[in-house]
C-alpha cells in the first residue's frame, strides 16, 4: 500500500502497542497528539496508561525509560526534536549505552527513543542539527535515520526484538513522502545499508532525507549518461560496511553526502573505513558533500544554501569522474 | 506608577500588540518564516517587570521574545527585520524570531531550548556579582520550564550564591498543548521557592502595575545584596503557541473568560478613570504605534539580505590568541 512515511511509524507503533509491556511516552504526544502528528488520536485510542504526556523534563523522561526498560517493561519515548535530546545525552552516554557493558553484559537496556532530525524550516541554529551522528560515535547504542515510509515502519518493528537502546532519528521533512509499505510485519534488520538505486559509474552514500535528495542528484547524473548508485545508510550505529564496499568494489567512485557540517556526522568515519580497507579499489578521491559547518542561519536564501542540493551532488560527482 | 511611567509603558504595551498582530499578518504572507510566537495578552508581563529596571540590567528570555525585546528598548525597526531575516535585525537576519539578540540594551538573547537560558541567567547575574556592579538581571520563562532540570539548579545556585537575579515566571497556563496540572505536581510556580529558601510571589500578570510593584521589590532585594526571587505572573495566551497550533486542547469558554482580563484595555481604563491620562493623549499614543510598526515593515522590507560571508564570519568571534 502506498502510504507517507508518519503514516508507516503510527503503523509500526500500532504493531508495538500489541505488546501490553510497550508503552509509549514523551512531551505532547497525547492530549496534543504530537509535534508532528504522529501519535494523533492514540490517546483516545490507547489510554493514558499507554500513551503517557510528561512534563518538559527531557533528561529525567530518557532516564526514566532506561529504568523502566531494566525493569522489563518496552518503553518507546519520543523526544519532540532531536535538539531537546542533548538534555538526555547523559542519560544517552553515560548510561543507557554503557550499563549493558558495565554490568559485564547481565542488564539489558531494551529503550527505543524515536525523534526528529534535520534542517530547512527557517527554525533557526537551535532547531535545525542533526545531531543522529553524535549518537553514532558511542559504542552501546544502536542508530537508525530512515528515509522511506517502509524503512521507517520496519526498522522500529525489529527495534522491539533489539535488546539494546536504540535511537531513531525520523526527517521532519519526510513525514508527508509516500512509499510503498507491506501491509505485513515487514521487518527490516536493524544491521543492513539498502540499494536505493542500482548504477555502475558512481555510489552516492547518504541517509534519510539525503539518500532521497541523492536520488533526485542521480536522474540528473541520469541525463548526462552517468548511472550512479544510491546507498541508503539507514543504520548509522553499527554501519554496514559491507553493502558501501561492494558497491565501490563495482563503481570505483563515491561521493559521500550529508546534511551536516562536515566531520559533524559519521561520514568521515565511512570515508576513512574504505580508504584504509578498499582504497585499490578507488579510481579517485571520494568527495565529500556537506552542508557548511556553521550554526544554521535563519534567512530563508542561506539557510538553503547551507546545506548539499539535487544539483551540488551532481555538480560534484562530475567533478570526480572528469579529474 | 507615575503619569511619566504610566504613559510609556501604556505606549510599549500597545506598540508590543500591534507589532505582533502586524507579525502574525505578515507570516501569513509568507514574509516570515520558521516559528513565530506571539505575546498577545501577555504584554503586561514583559512591560511591567521590564520597567523595574535600569537600562543596565541585564534581560534574558525565552523564545516568545518580543515582548521583552520592544520593552528593553529594541527598535520595532530592528525586531521587525529580524523577523524577515535581514541584515538590519537584531541579529542580523541569522537568529529569526526566536534568538532576539540586542547587547546595547542588554537584552542576552532568545533562547528556544526550554529552560536552558535559566540557568544562563544565573551566570549573568554572577558575572554581575564577581564585577562588583550594581545591576540585576531579570530571567523570563514560561510554566512548562520549571519542570525540566535546569530551573531547578539555577535556583538553587543563585540562593547559595545571593545572587542578584530574579526568576520571572509567565504562567500562561499551558505549555504547548498541555495544561500544567496535568505534568506538574506543584501547579503555584511560586511555591518552588520555599525548596531554595528564597521568596517567591504570585502576581496578576494581567495588570502591568501589579507586575512593575512586585518586580520592583524583587529588583531592589536583589540589587541590595538579598539574592534572588521567584515571580510568578498569571497570564493567558489569547493566540496559539504559536502560528502553525490549532488550539484544541483549551475551551473556547475559557478563552473567553480571560478575553475581559486583556491588559490594555485595563490599564486604559485605569488611566482614564484616575485621571492620569486623557483620551487625547492614549489615541495619539495609538495612533504613534501605528505609524511606528508601518514603519518597522516598511524598514524590513527595504532592507538588504545577510550574506554567506556574514553567517561564515560570526562562527567564532575573531581569533585573539591564534598565530599569523
Ligand atoms: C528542551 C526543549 N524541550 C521541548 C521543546 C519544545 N517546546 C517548545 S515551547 C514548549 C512549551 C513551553 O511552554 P512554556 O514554558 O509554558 O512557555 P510558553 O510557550 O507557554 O510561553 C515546548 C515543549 C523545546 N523547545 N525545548
Ligand atoms: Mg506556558
Amino acid at each position: 500500500m502506498l502510504i507517507t512515511y508518519r503514516e508507516a511509524i503510527r503503523q509500526a507503533l500500532r504493531e508495538l502497542l500489541k505488546d501490553p509491556t510497550v508503552f509509549l511516552m514523551g512531551e505532547d504526544i497525547g492530549a496534543y497528539g504530537g509535534a508532528f502528528a504522529v501519535t494523533k488520536g492514540f490517546l483516545e485510542e490507547y489510554g493514558p496508561e499507554r500513551v503517557m504526556d510528561t512534563p518538559i523534563s527531557e533528561s529525567g523522561l530518557v532516564s526514566a525509560a532506561i529504568g523502566a526498560g531494566m525493569a522489563g517493561a518496552h518503553p518507546v519515548v519520543e523526544v519532540m526534536t532531536i535538539n531537546f535530546t542533548l538534555l538526555a545525552f547523559d542519560a544517552l552516554v553515560n548510561h543507557a549505552a554503557k550499563i549493558h557493558g558495565m554490568s559485564g553484559g547481565r542488564v539489558n537496556v531494551p529503550l527505543i527513543l524515536r525523534t526528529v532530525t534535520g534542517s530547512g524550516n527557517q527554525l533557526g541554529a537551535q532547531h535545525s542539527q542533526n545531531i543522529e551522528g553524535h549518537y553514532a560515535m558511542v559504542p552501546g547504542l544502536k542508530v537508525l535515520a530512515p528515509a522511506t515510509p517502509a524503512d521507517a515502519k520496519g526498522l522500529l518493528l525489529s527495534a522491539l526484538y533489539e535488546p539494546n537502546p536504540v535511537f531513531i532519528a525520523e526527517h521532519f521533512a519526510l513525514y508527508n513522502t509516500k512509499g510503498e509499505v507491506d501491509e505485513e510485519r515487514a521487518f527490516v534488520p536493524i544491521n543492513k545499508a539498502s540499494v536505493l538505486r542500482e548504477g555502475t559509474d558512481i555510489t552516492l552514500i547518504a541517509y534519510s532525507r539525503m539518500a532521497i535528495i541523492c536520488m533526485k542528484a542521480a536522474e540528473l547524473l541520469a541525463q548526462d549518461g552517468i548511472s550512479a548508485e544510491v546507498l541508503d545508510m539507514r543504520t548509522l550505529r553499527p554501519l554496514d560496511l559491507d553493502t558501501i564496499f561492494t558497491s565501490i568494489a563495482k563503481t570505483h567512485y563515491a561521493v559521500m553526502v550529508e546534511e551536516t557540517g562536515k566531520g559533524t556526522s559519521i561520514g568521515g568515519s565511512l570515508i576513512a573505513e574504505v580508504q584504509e580497507q578498499i582504497f585499490d579499489e578507488l579510481k579517485g578521491p571520494i568527495r565529500w558533500v556537506a552542508g557548511l559547518p556553521v550554526p544554521v542561519p535563519y534567512n530563508k536564501t542561506l539557510e538553503r544554501e547551507a546545506i548539499p542540493s539535487p544539483d551540488s551532488i551532481a555538480r560534484a560527482a562530475h567533478e570526480l569522474l572528469k579529474a | 506608577m507615575d503619569r511619566e511611567l504610566s504613559l510609556r509603558a501604556y505606549h510599549q504595551m500597545a506598540l508590543i500588540r500591534l507589532f505582533e498582530d502586524k507579525a502574525g499578518e505578515q507570516y501569513g504572507r509568507g514574509k516570515i518564516g520558521g516559528f513565530l510566537h506571539l505575546y498577545i495578552g501577555e504584554e503586561a508581563c514583559a512591560v511591567g517587570a521590564i520597567a523595574a529596571l535600569r537600562h543596565e540590567d541585564y534581560v534574558i528570555t525565552h523564545y516568545r521574545d518580543h515582548g521583552h525585546a520592544l520593552a528593553k528598548g529594541c527598535s520595532a525597526r530592528a525586531v521587525m527585520a529580524e523577523l524577515y531575516g535581514k541584515r538590519t535585525g537584531v541579529s542580523k537576519g541569522l537568529g529569526g524570531s526566536m534568538h532576539l539578540f540586542c547587547p546595547e540594551n542588554r537584552l542576552m538573547g532568545g533562547y528556544a531550548i526550554v529552560g536552558g537560558h535559566i540557568p544562563i541567567g544565573t551566570g549573568l547575574a554572577l558575572g554581575i556579582h564577581k564585577l562588583g556592579q550594581d545591576l540585576v538581571c531579570v530571567v523570563f520563562f514560561g510554566d512548562g520550564a520549571v519542570n525540566e532540570g535546569e530551573f531547578h539548579e539555577a535556583l538553587n545556585m543563585a540562593s547559595v550564591w545571593k545572587l542578584p537575579v530574579v526568576f520571572f515566571c509567565e504562567n500562561n497556563l499551558y505549555a504547548m498543548g498541555t495544561e500544567i496540572s496535568r505534568t506538574s505536581a506543584v501547579t503555584e510556580v511560586y511555591r518552588r521557592a520555599e525548596a531554595y529558601a528564597i521568596p517567591g510571589q504570585r502576581v496578576d500578570g494581567m495588570d502591568v502595575e501589579a507586575v512593575y510593584r512586585a518586580t520592583r521589590e524583587a529588583v531592589a532585594r536583589a540589587r541590595d545584596g538579598g539574592g534572588p526571587t521567584l515571580l510568578e505572573a498569571m497570564t493567558y495566551r489569547f493566540k496559539g503557541h504559536s502560528m502553525a497550533d490549532a488550539v484544541s486542547y483549551r475551551t473556547r469558554d475559557e478563552e473567553a473568560e480571560w478575553r475581559p482580563r486583556d491588559p490594555i484595555p485595563l490599564f486604559r481604563e485605569r488611566l482614564l478613570a484616575d485621571g492620569r491620562a486623557t483620551e487625547e493623549e492614549l489615541t495619539a499614543i495609538e495612533q504613534d504605534v501605528k505609524a511606528e510598526v508601518e514603519d518597522a515593515v516598511h524598514f524590513a522590507e527595504e532592507s538588504p539580505e545577510p550574506t554567506m560571508e556574514d553567517v561564515l564570519s560570526s562562527v567564532y568571534a575573531p581569533c585573539r590568541a591564534c598565530s599569523e
